[in-house]
């Protein structure tokens, strides 16, 4: 019972930074919310216009200047390593001119956050999903709707079984997508049978 | 008996190491004369060396002795391990998805331990004709009816968050195999105004499904042929498909750690008390109540009566057979209590196609308005395919047997004519699975019975039960715990429209 409620308060711990800052929302507008809901969470941004970005240090700690910035949306954003989630893309939803999304080696980035992704589908250009441990095939399936992608990272995602033909049919799936994909181990195994054994 | 002989076999030892040469005299004499004074016997020695065993035999002899005084388990007859207990709270008859779902939100729900003892009782548990196994195992939310759509919603929730919810503590967690590709439906132009109004009600209750002209399905899908095509609907989250053995195996798992039994076993027969009232109108109306259930152990005559308190019908494509048992046809026609369920099997089939040239990655579940339905299967250029046949040409459903003409007659041909890659290719395998066919409307059918006052039912779903199981599991126990639906009303679903023969149609095209 103990395991079970060590795992379970992990999970609401996560649960409760990726919830809604409807708050801050109220007061002060859905990109400053989201601005603020990124800072929470460790990641960094850089507003449309300017080239600056603002992050949290290690301690959380970050320089309060992004309130001045009201009402400009977001246009690049580094979540990496951070527990953004599911309920987390709430907060980034209203971002109609989001162009970079970094999410390397986030651990609670799944599927079915991907799927929800289409949400930046016309303004997306750059995603980098490197390293996130819960991305699995059909999760990538999910990334046909976001038509102006230019640029994939998918280096090093252990849930992919067979990665170089995964990278063949994106390719095919995304034609105008550059997708870097290293850290496979693209070598003919012995068991060549194996590579072809659908999920 | 035998433990009796046992003891007397231990006494006899226990005399030879008085009279050991004599009995050793006796043995040679019983297997014959042997001139060297051995036993030559290639058996195992009757007479132990009692010295030898003691530890053993000491031991033995404690345990018999606990298990003769009272207190103890042991009885002189043989009791078939398998059977169900004499008694149990709630009986849930069927053991697919949906009755696993049922039983495991039953037990999520009960406020103390052990507050609700359920069992599971399914006859074939190599799942050889259940209908969960054999669907294609697609998830969409683009229904016209917004409880439909409510159920699949939910049901996506459920599947997003299943480690929360069906995750077992030192186990693997689950993996679903999501693929997360939605479904298209094309419409023609006769059905395109439906398919408008069926979009304005899915983003009402909240679906993501987006509107497509056929200049922009072309563009974003340039392997199919828009001919004839007015308008597609495409899902763009939360709808796709899963491993439906993977969603079963979870719900098992998990309702069994939580204490829910699981019995192999038939049910043929029910015991039931029946009350008589009067109707206003002056009408007899006949009430029933199942007191027991009997579950008969499969390949025997065996059978156990077990008492319970509820039961609930999830059989999925025999629940009508099932609920004939209670004598419902016995009544006259048009009275309540002579309405049968009108839930039959259907059989379908599904045959997996290998194309190399095929559509790529982001095939999604395609569903043309002339009933072909085809998805991706892997990553090799399979995909599994189907159609719905004709009402006049329903296959023979006493067997599972593939019909392969049907793939030439009716599914190649339209297949082919919606994507021209299709035209090369080959037929790898292909199975039948049953539909629980609710003959009344297509939709499931959730709640109690009128006039059965003790059964629920969970079945009906046409087709889509898989993907509708875990919200209508939640939603049966919330009616069967607390009385009423909590989180959705399904209040439509119930028995009363089957009493008013007020059909509630899916205005789907499939």
């Amino acid at each position: 019972m103990l395991l079970s409620w060590r795992g379970q308060l992990r999970r609401k711990g996560i649960m409760r930074k990726n919830a809604y800052y409807d708050f801050t929302q109220r007061l002060y507008g859905s990109d400053i919310a989201a601005a603020f809901y990124i800072l929470s969470l460790k990641g960094g941004f850089r507003f449309v216009g300017q080239s600056d970005w603002f992050r949290a240090d290690q301690r959380g700690k970050f320089n309060w200047d992004f309130l001045n910035h009201k009402d400009t949306p977001l246009e690049e954003v580094d979540m990496s390593y951070t527990v953004i989630n599911y309920r987390g893309l709430d907060n980034l939803e209203g971002q109609q001119s989001l162009r970079t999304l970094a999410l390397r080696g986030c651990p609670e980035v799944d599927d079915w956050f991907l799927a929800r992704l289409h949400v930046f589908e016309d303004s997306l250009e750059e995603l980098d999903i490197s390293h996130c441990p819960r991305i699995t095939t059909g999760g990538l399936a999910a990334l046909r709707n976001l038509k102006g992608l230019r640029r994939l990272d998918l280096s090093s995602l252990p849930g992919i079984s067979s990665p170089g033909l995964v990278v063949i049919l994106l390719e095919e799936m995304l034609p105008q997508c550059q997708i870097i994909a290293t850290g496979y181990d693209y070598s003919i195994k012995q068991h060549g049978g194996e590579e072809e054994v659908q999920r | 008996m035998s433990a009796w002989r046992r003891l007397h076999v231990k006494v006899r030892r226990a005399h030879g190491l008085f009279t050991s040469r004599r009995v050793t005299e006796q043995y040679t004499w019983m297997y014959g004369p042997s001139t060297l004074g051995q036993n030559l016997s290639t058996g195992k020695p009757l007479r132990n060396d009692f010295f030898k065993e003691l530890e053993a035999q000491l031991a033995a002899m404690r345990k018999k002795a606990a298990d003769a005084l009272p207190g103890s388990s042991w009885s002189p007859f043989d009791i078939n391990p398998n059977l169900p207990p004499e008694r149990a709270d709630i009986v849930i008859i069927g053991g697919g998805v949906m009755g696993w779902s049922i039983a495991y939100w039953l037990k999520q729900k009960e406020r103390v331990r052990e507050g609700v003892k359920v069992i599971v009782v399914e006859r074939d548990l190599t799942y050889s004709q259940a209908s969960t196994v054999l669907s294609a195992g697609g998830i969409r939310q683009q229904f016209s009816l917004p409880e439909n759509i409510h159920l699949s919603l939910a049901s996506a929730d459920f599947m997003r968050n299943i480690n929360e919810h069906l995750g077992v503590l030192n186990e693997d967690p689950v993996d679903l195999q999501f693929n997360q590709s939605g479904y298209l439906f094309l419409a023609s132009e006769e059905v395109a105004h439906i398919m408008e109004e069926n979009y304005s009600t899915q983003r009402q209750v909240g679906a993501k499904v987006t509107l497509l002209s056929p200049t922009q399905l072309k563009e974003k899908f340039p392997w199919i042929n828009t001919d004839g095509v007015a308008l597609a609907s495409y899902g763009l989250e939360n709808e796709g498909w899963f491993d439906p053995w993977s969603l079963l195996n979870a719900f098992r798992r998990k309702a069994m750690s939580m204490g829910v039994i699981q019995c192999c076993g038939e049910v043929t027969d029910f015991k039931y008390t029946v009350s008589m009232m009067t109707s206003p109108g002056g009408d007899p109306v006949v009430y029933k109540r199942i007191n027991s259930v009997k579950v008969q152990m499969p390949k025997g005559l065996e059978y156990q009566m077990v008492e319970c308190a509820i039961v609930v019908n999830a059989a999925g494509a025999f629940s009508g057979k099932l609920a004939e048992m209670l004598g419902i046809s016995s009544n006259p026609k048009d009275t309540i209590a002579g309405t049968p369920v009108p839930v039959e099997p259907r059989k379908r089939y599904i045959y997996v196609v290998h194309c190399p040239d095929g559509p790529g990655l982001d095939t999604p579940f395609l569903i043309d308005y002339s009933g072909m339905y085809f998805r991706r299967e892997g990553l090799g250029g399979n995909y599994i395919t189907g159609a719905s046949p004709k009402e006049a040409d329903e296959p023979d459903t006493s067997n599972l047997e593939v019909d392969h003409q049907f793939f030439e007659d009716s599914v190649w041909p339209r297949l082919a004519y919606r994507v021209p890659a299709f035209e090369k290719l080959k037929v790898t395998s292909a199975w039948a699975g049953f539909y629980d066919y609710n003959t009344f409307d297509q939709n499931g059918i959730i709640g109690d019975h009128p006039v059965i006052n003790n059964m629920y039912f969970a079945t009906g779903f046409s087709g889509h039960g898989l993907q509708q199981s875990p919200a209508a599991g939640r939603a049966v126990a919330e009616l069967i715990l607390d009385g009423n639906f909590k989180t959705l009303d399904m209040r439509g679903l119930g028995f009363r429209r089957i009493m008013a023969q007020e059909p509630i149609l899916e205005r789907n095209i499939l």
